[in-house]
This record gives structure tokens, C-alpha cells and sequence, in this order.
């Protein structure tokens, strides 16, 4: 297989892995509208019973499984075809990114059983792999001098799984926010009925993100410390180091203002949700419009 | 800790504007043109420092706000963390049934349970009917070890400040170049840096090669080749420089940060006699480098300044005129055009040495030069003869560095101790029957869990 032919097989692989979390989506929608039972005498009655989609959870959780295989297959392959990580333009981040959020994803499922999350979830994946591969995609070519280095394989896999995690942790984060409203108005509708206690929704996010924290403080450092043999300087504020750094804080603030000040629920995750725009922010802002040398985009 | 958390989250915001202004340390051009596009708005940001964010006052006043706050806080508690090290958990209170997660069971023999907690790894109190049982002090020393690192890295960053120096010098390549304030084209020093401190090396420009992608003309391989020597006059060895590998003497270090074309070229006058021969450093423009710069001729009556253009791989279209279309040299051209008149050198304004201030000259000529073509205008004449790559040298001299990534690699050990540790005391009191009750710092999860298999394992053993 030429190098060629590997990069339009990885591109046949994204576009299946979007078949199948399209489908994904369908099966979790369906699921939860299934479910819906709404007795003849009132709509005021209306109740959950997942005991009619048991199968088509099932199904759709085997989409997300099948779903995550053909994108690391993708990624995979696009990386033959380049004969190097797939780590060097912003087409290459956004697809590894997607998958590391999708392995989040099946490592959450497994452990705290999210099911409920796969709706959103199959939403953001497709969203990511369509402006990838729509907008951002580059044809698979060589490094440029200033990335190589083994340090890119550890600082972008690094930040990348870190923002993979993040973001998963904003999702819940703001399924947190939606579910209080609902509470705080009545009771849940009963498509929501589904989803855990805010108590559980709020202790998941901190889970998440006390995981990765110290992960993330590592991409920070090892990256500081490729600069240091790149750029020679180990911090210079430039606008990606400054936008790191204000994740790291805001990150850092969520997690004190848990630990030590004992914040729980509303407040919690709107810092939650703060912190992870930043990284968002960092990541469109910096690579796309921004100035500074950690411009790597190849838009 | 809550103050140096509010101060970290100010130097979060802080650092904000600097990201959406251009900054003068790093982009001088940008900051220049702001000034020449909004000058009423250019000065006012100037004067919140919106230019200069990480060296302004207002930015350096938190950064040692946050130093103090730090120690202030750790100290205090580094020396209680201490004291409480050695000591015994505090006594059981009175009223278990008021503490998380009490339970009562069957009146179970104590030297059991204590003898179950001493296995868990729990400090142990133990008094005639009751024990106290904590565990997890670790977590505060790992948090206490990451605020000290946090001191440690701001420290460092004092360290190379002061005592650290940074500057650039464009060397062609051929050219020797000993590590002295005056070979430097940019040299800033620290405040308590001497001059006479840098590392006394020499570097020669052997030979620089750059690969580029024939499809995409992107850059693929820098390889810049240097003999080199410390201390200058001593033997010389031969090393490479790469944009990642950079060449290292103890603290200083070597990097390759730029590169261009320096073409080459003979001026002679009205007599023929040769008042310019060598290379010009030009700057690159685009990826393909064409680049721009000015050859400065002052030496002739009247003297001649040449604005000019060097494309390495000369290609034309009809709307953008000439261009270059491969960043190597393929079909040099130079494009010059020849002005006539005061080069304003001596008016003791600083001049860029890619530009030339035409205002008090007349334009007597223009002309594109292929290789080894002379032009003759009025005054003299001008052979293009050939051309040099150039390379810019940034050499840093940072003391504090190593500090820096002791006191981060510290700090994120810190972190991990501290957030994966769990601080909870268990306390057992012996009645009627035996209650046990706990307390979980911070309220973190887990402890309940703990208590279960507690109760479990002493209702097994009898
Ligand atoms: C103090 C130094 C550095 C910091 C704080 C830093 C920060 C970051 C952050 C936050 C990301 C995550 C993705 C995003 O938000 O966009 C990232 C990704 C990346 N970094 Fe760095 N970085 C540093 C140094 C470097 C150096 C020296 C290089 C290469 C010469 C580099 C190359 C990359 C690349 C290629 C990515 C991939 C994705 C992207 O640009 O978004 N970084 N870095």
C-alpha cells in the first residue's frame, strides 16, 4: 500500500466512522423516545420504560464501540500514509481529538455506565469529524523542521487526550446545568428521566477532570520543555502558552473551589464549563486566527 | 491559600490581553503597525502597558502579590503539617451518632479493630474505650510540595530574568562569529548579568541546507553545519544545529532561528572602481522566500541606495508581476531599483537595514538582474555575482532553567499526591454496643465504602 492510497483509505474510514455514529445518534434517540410511555387517560402520567429498549441501548452502545474501531483506523492509517503520528496540521488534532473524546467516552461507559451521554456525544464526534474533514482537511504531507521531535508525540497525545477528557467533562457539566433547571422548574421531563442524579452528574465531572488534571499539567510542562529546545525559551507568553496557562488555572481554581471552599453543583459546573471553553478557545482562537509561533494549524 | 488562589486566578486574567494585543517582546512589527493604524487608541493601550502585559507593573504587582501570599501561607502550614506529623489524632468526640456514616453493630473487642486499622496503614489513638484512627496526611504534604514548587518556579523565572541574556546575530554563511556584546546584531542582558559573563565561544558557518517538499514547497529538513570552539582560539570541532538540537555550552545555548538569502553583489562607480563587493542580508517575505532588503552604497558621490527584491526561483503572472515560486535557488533575480541622494546614515536616526528612507533621493533606475548580468545607470554599475544563504543565531543564556523544570516536574507530583489521596478519620467507641462513624476532609467519596468493609471484616473474623 503506497502512502497515497493509505491516506484516501483513512478518509473512506472517517466517512464510515460517520455513518456509524450517525447511526449511533439514531439508536440513543430512539432509545429514549421509545421508552416513553404515555398511558391512554393522561399525558401527565407518562413514564419511563427502558425494558422495551434494553435491545436498542444495546445497539447503540455497540455503534459507539464500532464507531470508535473504524475512527482508529483512520487515524491509523493517516498516520502510515504519513509515515509519522498523525499529529501535524489541525485536520490530524481534530480526528486524533475526536477519538481520544470517543475513548473517553467508552472508558466512562464502561465505569460509571453513561449511556444517557451518548446522544450528545455522537453529536459532538460527528460535528468534529465533519468540520475536520470538511474544512480543516490537509493532504497528508511531511513535518515541518520545527515539529521534528519525539516531543510531539508526548506533548499533543498529551493535550490532546487531556482535551478529549475535558470535554467529556463539560458535556456532563452542562447535562448538570440542564438537569437543575428542569428540577429546579418541576420534575424532568421524561426523555431525562434516564439520566443520573445531579448529585451523580456533579460528582462525575470533578472525577473526570481530577483524572486528567495532572495529565494536562504535563502536556503543559513537556511542552514548555520542547520549547525550551525549539524556541529557546522555556515560557515565552505566547498566545497558545498564555491560553494553556489560563486553563491550567481555571482548572486548578475548579478543583480548589471543590476541595478546599467545598463547592458542589451550580457553581461547580459553570467553572467546569468555563474552564473547558478556554481550552475550546484555545484551540479554534489560537490555530485558526491566532498570531504567535505555536501555529501548526496548516490552514 | 485562598488568597494565592484569587491571585492565581487574577494572573489568569491577567495574562488575558496579552494574548489579543500584540506584544513588543514578541512581535515589535505588529505593535509598530498598530501605532501607524489607530494611533489615538495605540497610546492609550500604551499607557495600561496593553503592549508590554508581561512586564508591566500592573502584571509584575500580582505575579509578587502571589509569591508573598504563597509563602505566607505554606510557611505556617508547612510548620504545622510538621508538628502533626509526629502527633496522635485528635480524641474521639463524644456523640458519634452525630458524625457521617455512623453504625452501630455488635459489641466487637477493640484490639481486633485496632489491630484491623494498624494493617490499613492508620495512625492510631487509642484510649480505654474508644479509638481514633486517621489516615492520609500525605495528601497535605503533596499539597504543601506543590505550593513550595510553585515558589520554586517563580523563583527560577527571577533567576533567568536577572541573571540571563538573550540576543540574535545574523551570520552568512562563512562568516565567524565570537560570543561578544559586539557581534551581536540584538543582545538584551539581565539586570545583575555582567557583560563580560558570556561563555567565550566561537562559531564559524560552515554550510547551510534546507529540504523542502517539491509538492507543497513546505520546509521539510534545516541542517546547519558550524565548527566551533570554547574557548575561542582552541581546537575546533564540527557540530550540527537543527531547529530542534540546538548547540549547547553549560547554561548558553545555540539555536538556528531563521534563515534567508543574502545575495551577492559588485558596485562600481562612474571610474570603475569597486565600491561595493559582498552579500546584503535580505529579508524573507513569504514561504518561498522572496525576500526584500537594501543595498546601502554610501561611499559614492552621490551616494546610492538600492531597494530590492530577491526572488530565488524567478516566476511571472499578470496580476501579482514577478514572484518567486520554490524557496530554493533555481532562477535568481535580483530587482533593484537605484536611488541617488542622501541615504540619511548620519543623521543619528537608528535605520533598518532592510529599508531605505527615499524621502530626500531622486529614482534614477530599475532593472531586474539575472545572474552574472550587469547594469549600468548613470553613476556606476551593479553585477549581480551570486548569492549566500544566511542563518540568525538566538544565543540564550538562561541560569534558571533547570530550576524551572525541578520545580514544575515537583509540583505536578505534588498535584498527583495531593488529588489522589484521601484525608479521613475513623472513630470506634465501645458501649452497650460498638459504634463506629467517620469524617471525610473535604468531603471526598469513599469513606463509606470504607466503614462498610470495616464492619464486614471484624463481623467475619469472630
Ligand atoms: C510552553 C510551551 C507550550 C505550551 C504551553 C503549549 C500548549 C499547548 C496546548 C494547550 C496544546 C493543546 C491544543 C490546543 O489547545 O490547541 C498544544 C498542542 C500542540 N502543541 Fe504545544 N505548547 C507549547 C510548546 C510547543 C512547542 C515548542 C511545539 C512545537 C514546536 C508545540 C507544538 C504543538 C502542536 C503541534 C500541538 C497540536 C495541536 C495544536 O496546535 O492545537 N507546542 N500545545
Amino acid at each position: 500500500m503506497n502512502d497515497k492510497s493509505a491516506a484516501l483509505l483513512s478518509n473512506y474510514f472517517i466517512y464510515s466512522a460517520m455513518a456509524v455514529y450517525t447511526l449511533a445518534f439514531f439508536a440513543h434517540a430512539v432509545e429514549v423516545a421509545w421508552s416513553v410511555k404515555t398511558p391512554a387517560v393522561s399525558v401527565k402520567k407518562t413514564t419511563l420504560d427502558f425494558s422495551r429498549t434494553a435491545r436498542v441501548s444495546r445497539l447503540a452502545a455497540a455503534f459507539m464501540i464500532l464507531g470508535f474501531a473504524l475512527l482508529l483506523i483512520a487515524v491509523v492509517l493517516r498516520g502510515i500514509s504519513a509515515n509519522r503520528f498523525p499529529l501535524g496540521n489541525m485536520y490530524e488534532f481534530s480526528i486524533t481529538g475526536a477519538l481520544t473524546f470517543a475513548a473517553a467516552y467508552l472508558f466512562s461507559l464502561k465505569k460509571y455506565k453513561v449511556v444517557w451521554l451518548g446522544l450528545p456525544v455522537s453529536i459532538a464526534i460527528l460535528l468534529t469529524l465533519g468540520s475536520a474533514i470538511t474544512l480543516l482537511y490537509r493532504p497528508s504531507a511531511p513535518l515541518v523542521p520545527a515539529l521534528k521531535s519525539t516531543w510531539l508525540v508526548i506533548h499533543v497525545s498529551a493535550a490532546i487526550i487531556s482535551g478529549g477528557v475535558f470535554l467529556l467533562a463539560n458535556f456532563i457539566a452542562a447535562t448538570y446545568l440542564l438537569m437543575d433547571r428542569y428540577e429546579q422548574k418541576g420534575v424532568r421531563p421524561v426523555w431525562a428521566q434516564k439520566v443520573p442524579s445531579l448529585e451523580a452528574l456533579d460528582n462525575l465531572s470533578y472525577r473526570l477532570v481530577a483524572l486528567v488534571f495532572p495529565l494536562w499539567s504535563f502536556a503543559v510542562i513537556a511542552g514548555a520543555i520542547w520549547a525550551e529546545a525549539a524556541w529557546g525559551r522555556y515560557w515565552g507568553w505566547d498566545p497558545k502558552e498564555t491560553w494553556a496557562f489560563i486553563t491550567w488555572v481555571a482548572y486548578a481554581a475548579y478543583l480548589h473551589a471543590r476541595i478546599t471552599i467545598g463547592w458542589r453543583g451550580r457553581k461547580a459546573a459553570w467553572l467546569c464549563l468555563f474552564a473547558g471553553s478556554t481550552f475550546l478557545f484555545n484551540y479554534v482562537y489560537v490555530n485558526v486566527w491566532g498570531t504567535g509561533r505555536h501555529t501548526y494549524s496548516g490552514l | 491559600m485562598r488568597t494565592a488562589l484569587i491571585l492565581l486566578l487574577l494572573l489568569g486574567i491577567a495574562a488575558i490581553p496579552g494574548s489579543l494585543f500584540p506584544q513588543r517582546t514578541q512581535n515589535p512589527i505588529q505593535v509598530k503597525q498598530y501605532f501607524v493604524n489607530n494611533p489615538d487608541t495605540a497610546r492609550f493601550l500604551d499607557q495600561l502597558s496593553l503592549f508590554d502585559v508581561y512586564g508591566s507593573p500592573w502584571f509584575s504587582a500580582i505575579y509578587l502579590l502571589l509569591f508573598i501570599s504563597l509563602i505566607g501561607c505554606v510557611l505556617p502550614r508547612s510548620i504545622e503539617h510538621l508538628k502533626a506529623i509526629g502527633a496522635k489524632p485528635p480524641l474521639t468526640p463524644k456523640y458519634l451518632n452525630q458524625m457521617e456514616h455512623f453504625t452501630e453493630i455488635k459489641s466487637v473487642d477493640l484490639d481486633l479493630i485496632e489491630k484491623y486499622l494498624r494493617k490499613k496503614h492508620f495512625r492510631i489513638r487509642r484510649d480505654a474505650a474508644s479509638i481514633s484512627a486517621e489516615k492520609g496526611y500525605i495528601r497535605e504534604s503533596g499539597n504543601l510540595l506543590f505550593h513550595l514548587s510553585l515558589v520554586l518556579v517563580l523563583i527560577a523565572i527571577g533567576i533567568g530574568s536577572l541573571f540571563g541574556s538573550k540576543g540574535d546575530a545574523i551570520l552568512n554563511v562563512g562568516d565567524r562569529f565570537i560570543n561578544t556584546p559586539t557581534s551581536y546584531d540584538i543582545l538584551g542582558f539581565g539586570k545583575y548579568q555582567a557583560e563580560d559573563s558570556l561563555a567565550p565561544f566561537s562559531i564559524t558557518v560552515k554550510e547551510f541546507k534546507a529540504e523542502y517538499d517539491p509538492i507543497t514547497n513546505a520546509p521539510l529538513d534545516y541542517t546547519l553545519t558550524v565548527k566551533t570552539a570554547n574557548p575561542a582560539g582552541s581546537t575546533e570541532k564540527t557540530e550540527i544545529i537543527k531547529v530542534n538540537k540546538p548547540l549547547t555550552y553549560g547554561s548558553t545555548k545555540i539555536y538556528l532561528q531563521a534563515n534567508g538569502y543574502s545575495p551577492v553583489v559588485i558596485v562600481k562607480d562612474k571610474f570603475g572602481k569597486v565600491v561595493f563587493d559582498g552579500p546584503t542580508t535580505f529579508l524573507p517575505q513569504d514561504g518561498n522566500l522572496s525576500s526584500i532588503g537594501a543595498i546601502k552604497v554610501p561611499d559614492m558621490q552621490p551616494q546610492i541606495g538600492f531597494v530590492s527584491s530577491f526572488l530565488p526561483t524567478a516566476d511571472r503572472d499578470p496580476i501579482r508581476g514577478g514572484f518567486s515560486s520554490y524557496p530554493e535557488v533555481l532562477d535568481p533575480r535580483l530587482l533593484i531599483s537605484i536611488w541617488k541622494g542622501d541615504l540619511g546614515l548620519n543623521t543619528g536616526i537608528p535605520q533598518s537595514v532592510y529599508r531605505i528612507d527615499t524621502s530626500k533621493m531622486e529614482r534614477i533606475g530599475l532593472k531586474a538582474l539575472a545572474l552574472n548580468e550587469t547594469y549600468n545607470f548613470n553613476e556606476g554599475s551593479i553585477t549581480f555575482t551570486g548569492w549566500k544563504s544566511w542563518v540568525n543565531l538566538q544565543i540564550i543564556n538562561d541560569p534558571g532553567k533547570g530550576y524551572a523544570l525541578l520545580g514544575a516536574i515537583l509540583a505536578i507530583s505534588g498535584l498527583l499526591i495531593s488529588l489522589f489521596t484521601r484525608q479521613r478519620r475513623i472513630w470506634v467507641k465501645q458501649g452497650e454496643k460498638t459504634q463506629i462513624a467517620g469524617l471525610a476532609k473535604n468531603g471526598i467519596p469513599g469513606l463509606e465504602d470504607e466503614i462498610k468493609s470495616l464492619v464486614k471484616e471484624i463481623g467475619n473474623e469472630r
